[in-house]
C-alpha cells in the first residue's frame, strides 16, 4: 500500500491546493451563517461537491424549500453525469471500491483520474481508490478547519484556488500532446465558448456539455484508432 | 420541524440529487455484464478533452475585459501554465508556477 500512497499523494498535491483553500473557505461561510465545523463535516462528507456547497449555504440561510434545493442541486451539479460515461467499465472493474468511485467522481478527481497512467509496479485499483479518497479527504479537512478557525485565518492564501484551472489547463494540455485528434478537445472549446457568449457565465455549462456530446457522438474513426488512457 | 432539521433535510436532498446524477450512466449504461453500446464507449473515450476544455472555460468565466484586474492575472497565469508544461512537461512545476503568478498579479494589479 505504501508505494501507491506516496505515489497517489504526489499525484493529488495541485488537489490538496485547490481543495485545502476552497474546503476553509466554504468552513468560514458555513460558520458565519451559524453553523459550526460539525456541519462542515457534514456537508462535505456526504455532498462533496464544490461550487453545489457554497449554494446550499445560500439556500440555507435563505430558507429554501425541498424542491428549490433539489432544482438547484440539478442545475448546478448536472455536468457530473456526463463524467462516468468515461468509467463505466474501469469502475465496475474495481468490485467492492465501485459505489465509493462513483460517489466521489467530482471535476477534480474526474480530471485526475483521466490523466492517469499508473506507473508499473503500482496496483492500479489501489492507486485510483487511493486518489479518491485523499482528495475527499482534502475536501474535508479543509472544511473542517473553516469551520473551526472562523474568519481569523493567521495568513492570506488568496487566490492559492487558482491551484484548480491550472490543474485543468495543464490535463487539458497533457491531452492535446498525447492525442493524435485534436477534434474532442476543439469540440469542448468551441462548445464552452459559444455557450458562454449566448448563455452567459451563471448557465452555460450544461449546455455546453450536451453540445460537446452531441457534436462528438457520431463520428466514423473506429473508437481503436483514439488516444486513449490505459485501462 | 425545528430549522436544523429543516437544514439536514435540505442536504439530504442535495446529497441525493449529486449521487443520482453521477451513478446515473451506472445505472442506465451496460448493466448485467455486457458491454455498453459502442456509442456510448467512443462518446466515453472523446469527452475528457471536451470536458477539461469546458471546465478551464468555466474557471475562467468571471473573466471581465473592462480592466486590466479583470482579466490579465486569470489569462496571464493560464499562459504561463501551459507555456511551462510545453516546456518541461512537469506538471507540479506547471501548477505551482501559474499559481504563484496568479497570486503574485491579483496583489499587483
Amino acid at each position: 500500500m505504501n508505494k501507491e500512497l506516496r505515489y497517489a499523494l504526489r499525484r493529488t498535491v495541485p488537489v490538496l491546493c485547490g481543495y485545502l483553500f476552497l474546503g476553509i473557505a466554504f468552513g468560514v461561510l458555513l460558520q458565519q451563517a451559524g453553523y459550526g465545523w460539525p456541519w462542515a463535516l457534514l456537508i462535505s462528507g456526504i455532498v462533496y461537491a464544490g461550487s453545489m456547497q457554497f449554494a446550499l449555504v445560500g439556500l440555507i440561510t435563505g430558507g429554501a424549500g425541498v424542491l428549490a434545493t433539489a432544482l438547484m442541486t440539478l442545475a448546478v451539479n448536472g455536468r457530473h453525469l456526463f463524467y462516468g460515461v468515461t468509467f463505466l467499465e474501469r469502475f465496475r472493474a474495481m468490485g467492492k471500491a465501485c459505489p465509493y468511485m462513483v460517489f466521489s467522481l467530482t471535476d477534480e478527481t474526474y480530471s485526475l483520474l483521466c490523466a492517469e497512467t499508473t506507473p508499473e509496479g503500482l496496483d492500479p485499483d489501489r492507486t485510483l481508490l487511493l486518489i479518491s479518497l485523499l482528495d475527499h479527504l482534502y475536501w474535508v479537512a479543509g472544511s473542517v478547519l473553516g469551520g473551526v478557525l472562523g474568519a481569523g485565518l493567521p495568513f492570506d492564501a488568496a487566490g492559492i484556488d487558482f491551484a484548480m484551472t491550472a490543474l485543468f489547463l495543464v490535463i487539458f494540455t497533457e491531452q492535446w500532446l498525447s492525442a493524435r485528434r485534436h477534434r474532442p478537445a476543439l469540440t469542448g472549446l468551441a462548445a464552452g465558448l459559444v455557450c458562454l457568449l449566448v448563455l452567459g457565465a451563471d448557465r452555460f455549462i450544461i449546455p455546453a456539455m450536451l453540445l460537446a456530446a452531441a457534436l462528438l457522438m457520431p463520428g466514423a474513426q473506429p473508437p481503436e484508432k483514439e488516444a486513449r488512457h490505459d485501462p | 420541524m425545528t430549522p436544523e432539521l429543516h437544514t439536514f433535510l435540505l442536504i439530504l436532498v442535495c446529497a441525493g440529487v449529486t449521487i443520482a446524477l453521477r451513478a446515473l450512466p451506472f445505472l442506465a449504461l451496460g448493466r448485467g455484464g455486457g458491454q455498453p453500446p459502442a456509442l456510448v464507449r467512443r462518446l466515453g473515450e472523446r469527452l475528457p478533452p471536451a470536458v477539461m476544455a469546458i471546465l478551464v472555460i468555466y474557471c475562467l468565466r468571471g473573466t471581465s475585459f473592462t480592466a486590466l484586474a479583470g482579466w490579465l492575472p486569470a489569462l496571464a497565469a493560464a499562459a504561463a501554465t501551459i507555456g511551462l508544461h510545453l516546456w518541461r512537461r512537469n506538471t507540479l512545476l506547471s501548477i505551482a508556477g501559474g499559481t504563484a503568478l496568479y497570486m503574485l498579479l491579483i496583489r499587483w494589479l
